[in-house]
């Protein structure tokens, strides 16, 4: 276990800077969830730490020692790859034990430690199964024991459950949690999933185009974006921007939005009222209903103000009245007014 | 309904098969079977000449010893040239699959297969050129080192190996090359945050995964290098008599065609005789 830390990491490929001086600390037993879009350096941070990638400037400090002078193999991390990379010439024990056979742990010592883990990640009786005698949930469990076994300082995970199909994927997100706690080992966890992140994490950080643009617990960051990409990207968010004026907010096609706390708000998704008679709401405007989409207990409602594309998600039963498409009122509470920085 | 159904599908295969068998059947069975016939006769059947069945031209090789000295000679010069081949070209499929990248890739297995392309006789001749005496490795040796050097490889069974590894390199490069082209790098990834070195990834990790096609190469230079002729007599001078040279001799200078076929066909009992006592072996390492 080992408080990790990175200082001013920079690291181009030709013109694109993929990662732009990252300054994060991730807590000593802490479970933190890397979040950001396709490209937004994720998987370069990790491997960063990992010591697959030479960053350009800046360090990185695994238990306040710097590590640029320890190779990968000396590092003591445990990773779990993308599509697991489980050694296909061996057998579930043999993968699990390759890494305390590597350290010279005698025989005896090693069976029962890999028979430990196993039995953590719910594997017991699949120790001589070859990796492609298995299913996608369970190559993930090996490739999880597999990192785990060594006690390593950090556990690294690059999208881990990307190719695991969705009910899957629930089931394994609680798995996982379970295990890290289990184990205590400082986790980093790379995702572009927001919902996999906020379940998972005590602490998220979000990168954009290499930099990152916010970090703190999930609640926190969820509750108060600050800023409008983190808004967006977590928890869907629509944006709105105009002049402030004594009285609000003045909106470009004229509105005034009282008690608006700066010259761009947001408001969540599901804080959006659509009704088709005008609303008594002292906030309320004039929107265009574009498409309704229905997907079980919950609907999406997509909608067109003066060309900003806008989402409200509700129940099915919010959303009866409406027809398919046409002019509707939007309206929200002035407390589910998200106040944000210039962005 | 299911039962029909797989009947049509047994019936489109083999129609679809078809063809294939038909090819090897005229181009590997019919010359091979002529050969067999051939190997009982006592006399080429064409040419107005007299000939009935026997079998001693198989027993000439049981009763003279020479036949059998020279079979272990070119099995022996098969070992070395394939593992002299697997040493210096898993080395070269390595670099080329995990090393370089991008350009000097293309370059580089450029330069593999060119062997491959030259004819054999200009690859041959041109290293006759190299290893005789005076020729230009023994110039160039002797002009760096600074006593008297007389460099003459020519004509010798160094010279017959340098010039079948020359000719046979490409098959193992080509063969590992793939094969560790398949093994993504993840792995060798995954192993060193697993902690392992270099030697720890090639012996657990590389070789085991390569194994498949460094044994396909190996196969692919052993069978024909027992056989060879051309590389021994060219450049083996009169030391160049292997078991490929006398069958070729039995073709070409004694016209003694049925001895040629029945040595021929004892060189393919042996051959397939080795591969099926390696095969346990080979097994293992592909599992
Ligand atoms: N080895 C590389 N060579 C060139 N460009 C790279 C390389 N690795 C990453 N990049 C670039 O760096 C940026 C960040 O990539 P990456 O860290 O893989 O993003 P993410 O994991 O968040 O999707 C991308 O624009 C990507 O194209
Ligand atoms: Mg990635």
């Amino acid at each position: 276990m080992a408080v990790v830390r990175t200082e001013g990491l920079v690291k181009t490929y030709g013109a694109t800077r993929a990662l732009d001086d990252i300054t994060l600390t991730f807590p000593d037993g802490g479970f933190f969830g890397l979040l950001g879009p396709s490209g937004s350096g994720k998987t370069t941070l990790l491997r960063a730490i990992a010591g697959f990638v030479i960053p350009d400037s800046g360090r990185v400090f695994i238990d306040d020692a710097p590590v640029e002078n320890v190779p990968v193999e000396a590092r003591e991390i445990g990773m779990v790859f993308q599509n697991y990379a489980l050694f296909p010439n061996m057998t579930v024990a043999g993968n699990v034990g390759f890494g305390l056979e590597v350290r010279k742990v005698p025989a005896a010592e090693r069976k029962r430690r890999v028979a430990e883990v196993l039995d953590l990640v719910q594997l017991g009786e699949l120790g001589d199964r070859k990796p492609h005698e298995l299913s996608g949930g369970q190559r993930q469990r090996v490739a999880m024991a597999r990192a785990i076994v060594t006690r390593p300082r950090v556990l690294l995970l690059d999208e881990p459950l990307s190719a695991l199909d969705k009910s899957l994927r629930v089931e394994m997100q609680i798995e996982l949690k379970r295990i890290q706690r289990e184990v205590g080992i400082t986790t980093i966890f790379v995702t572009h999933d927001q919902e996999e992140a906020l379940t998972l994490s005590d602490q998220i950080g979000i990168l954009r185009d290499g930099r990152l643009v916010r970090h703190g617990p999930p609640r926190e960051v969820y509750d108060n974006p600050r800023d409008p990409f983190t808004a967006q990207f977590l928890g869907e968010a629509n944006l709105f921007s105009g002049t402030p004026e004594p009285g609000g907010l003045r909106l470009a096609d004229g509105t005034l939005i009282p008690g608006a706390p700066t010259a761009t708000i947001a408001v969540r998704a599901e804080d959006l009222r659509i009704t088709l008679d005008e609303p008594a709401a002292p906030i309320r405007l004039r929107a265009r209903l574009r498409q309704r989409i229905f997907a079980g207990a919950m609907g999406t409602c997509v909608l067109d103000w003066r060309g900003n594309p806008l989402k409200a998600i509700g129940r099915d039963q919010d959303f009866a009245g409406l027809p398919a498409q046409g002019d509707v009122w939007l309206s929200w509470d002035s407390a589910d007014m998200i106040p944000l920085s210039e962005g | 309904m299911s039962g029909s159904l797989a009947r049509t599908d047994r019936l489109r295969a083999l129609a679809l098969l078809s063809p294939a068998y038909l090819w090897l059947m005229a181009a590997v069975f019919l010359p091979l079977s002529a050969m067999a016939f051939f190997s009982f006769l006592s006399d080429v059947p064409f040419g107005g000449r007299d000939w009935q069945f026997t079998l001693d031209n198989y027993r000439a090789f049981l009763e003279t010893p020479t036949y059998a000295t020279l079979l272990w000679k070119s099995v022996k010069l098969g070992l070395i040239v394939t593992a002299l081949s697997v040493l210096i070209g898993f080395p070269c499929a390595y670099v080329l699959a995990k090393v370089v990248r991008g350009r000097s890739r293309e370059a580089l297995f450029l330069l593999v297969i060119l062997p491959f392309w030259s004819n054999s006789l200009v690859r041959i001749f041109s290293w006759a050129i190299v290893l005789r005496g005076n020729g230009i490795l023994g110039s160039t040796v002797d002009a760096i080192l600074p006593w008297d050097v007389r460099l003459n490889l020519m004509f010798s069974p160094t010279a017959i190996v340098i010039g079948l590894v020359h000719s046979y390199l490409p098959y193992v490069i080509l063969t590992s090359y793939l094969a560790l082209q398949a093994i993504d790098d993840s792995l060798i990834e995954a192993a060193r945050s697993l902690g392992a070195r270099r030697r720890t990834i090639l012996r657990r990790l590389i070789l085991p995964l390569a194994a498949p096609g460094i044994i396909a190469g190996a196969v692919l230079i052993f069978v024909p290098v027992v056989g060879s002729f051309m590389e021994p007599r060219i450049l083996g001078g009169r030391r160049g008599t292997y078991y490929g040279t006398v069958i070729e001799d039995q073709f070409v200078a004694v016209f003694n065609w049925p001895l040629g076929a029945a040595l021929s066909f004892i060189l393919l009992a042996v051959v397939l005789g080795i591969l099926a006592l390696a095969s346990p072996a080979i097994r293992r390492a592909t599992l």
